[in-house]
């Protein structure tokens, strides 16, 4: 059996490739574009709720905000490292980053306007990327798999801790529930937009199929997440921005309307609210850490050699 | 602006997460060295209590097989089933073996 028959036989069985098999080069390629880009999208989305820290309205929900951006900053960590088993470096991976050759969710190239933001947030953005990421714990590349069972076991806090926002607004005074109505207006076609183009137009997603990379496709994803999500926003006693919204009694779904690409396309195109702020602040927190970066690998090298004379001269 | 030296080395983490059990890998982490490896370790695998004790280990220290040697290394334990207890058949009379 040639190394390719091998590679195939265990996809096909199910089986996980591991970092030393042999796989194709495209595979490959594949697996780094995604779980950089992953990587990044944790990393660049701490800021738009790292934003709220230091405005947070209690003790309490400061605490768990700081809590909820250390995951973040954690997911990207566990992800940029599985990565790295392909054979890319941490810092070719910044590096893409820093200079817009690597993308992240365009979400979150939208700003946080209001405190609503965070529940909005945690229930749509973070319910998307759980949707998204439950089937990527079944990769069939070990290393990213792992990494998502990590990652998936602590978006579940992120997500009610969210929803939680939305309904201590909506249950609030009539300015409190009409916070979290424009919250809800403003991330909810973005978090659609989150699963990424129509099936008939996205590139990578039939090869990703195949590979089992990818379990389901974009929009049986993005369905999937409207009839979840439509109920939760009836029970806050809020409205779903979108008029073309109605439950098809023949297909068991919610039918919704036409999603604009082109404002997709657009933030993705580096045409977003926030995405020059996003990279200039994500950019300078690197550049303004290269001397602590320096001092600690200098004290390492130090103490390294102090070790090693007073061996030598024992 | 300083040019940047090359990046910290990468560590692999291993986590023991309660009294009786081994040290599991979890993953790997970059850090200049290894007690700021322990510390990273426990800010990035163990926020809520996944363990009880951590071993970091330098990648470039690791010595692994290789899948090209599987077949060598491991197929010959193939042809040697009388070393499971099921190989051996027993009257039925015989309990507890």
């Amino acid at each position: 059996m040639d190394l390719n028959q091998r590679f195939e036989a265990y996809i096909a069985s199910d089986q996980k490739i591991e970092a030393k098999d042999w796989m194709p080069d495209a595979y490959r390629k594949t697996l780094i574009r995604q779980i950089s880009q992953h990587a990044h999208s944790e990393i660049i989305g701490m800021q738009p709720e790292g934003n709220w820290i230091t405005r947070a309205p209690s003790l309490k929900r400061k605490s768990i905000l700081l809590a909820k951006v250390q995951d973040e900053a954690g997911h990207g960590l566990y992800l940029y490292s599985a990565a790295e088993t392909l054979g890319i470096s941490r810092d070719e991976m910044f590096d893409a980053l820093h200079t817009g050759k690597a993308k992240y969710s365009s979400i979150f190239n939208y700003p946080t306007l209001t405190w609503a933001d965070m529940g909005a947030i945690g229930w749509l953005v973070d319910g998307a990327a759980i949707m998204n990421q439950v089937p990527l714990c079944k990769c069939s590349y070990g290393p990213y798999a792992r990494a998502m069972v990590r990652v998936c076991k602590e978006e579940s806090f992120h997500q009610r801790q969210g929803f939680q926002i939305m309904l201590n607004l909506s249950n609030g005074t009539p300015e409190q529930k009409e916070m979290a109505q424009d919250a809800l207006n403003r991330w909810w076609w973005p978090s659609l937009m989150m699963f990424g183009p129509n099936d008939a137009s996205s590139k990578h997603s039939e090869q990703s199929m195949r590979w089992k990379i990818k379990r389901f496709s974009n929009d049986e994803l993005r369905q999937r997440f409207v009839d979840m999500t439509v109920p939760q926003a009836e029970l806050l006693g809020l409205t779903v921005p979108d008029l073309d919204l109605k439950w098809n009694e023949a297909t068991g779904h919610y039918d919704f309307g036409p999603i604009d690409w082109s404002e997709f396309e657009q933030v993705v195109a580096g045409n977003g609210p926030c995405n020059r702020e996003r990279i200039e602040a994500r950019v300078a927190a690197h550049e303004n850490g290269a001397w602590v970066r320096d001092a600690a690998a200098a004290y390492a090298e130090k103490s390294a050699k102090r070790a090693s004379s007073q061996t030598s001269a024992a | 602006m300083s040019t940047p030296k090359t990046e910290w080395p990468l560590w692999e983490v291993f986590v023991r997460s309660r009294q009786g059990l081994s040290h599991k890998h979890v993953g790997s982490l970059h850090a200049a060295d290894a007690t700021m490896a322990i510390s990273n370790a426990r800010d990035v695998y163990t926020r809520r209590q996944e363990g009880t004790s951590i071993w970091v280990v330098k990648a470039e220290d690791i010595t692994a097989s290789t899948p090209s040697d599987k077949d060598v290394l491991f197929d010959p334990a193939n042809d040697k089933v009388y070393r499971h207890p099921t190989f051996y058949d027993l009257p039925d009379e015989v309990k507890n073996m």
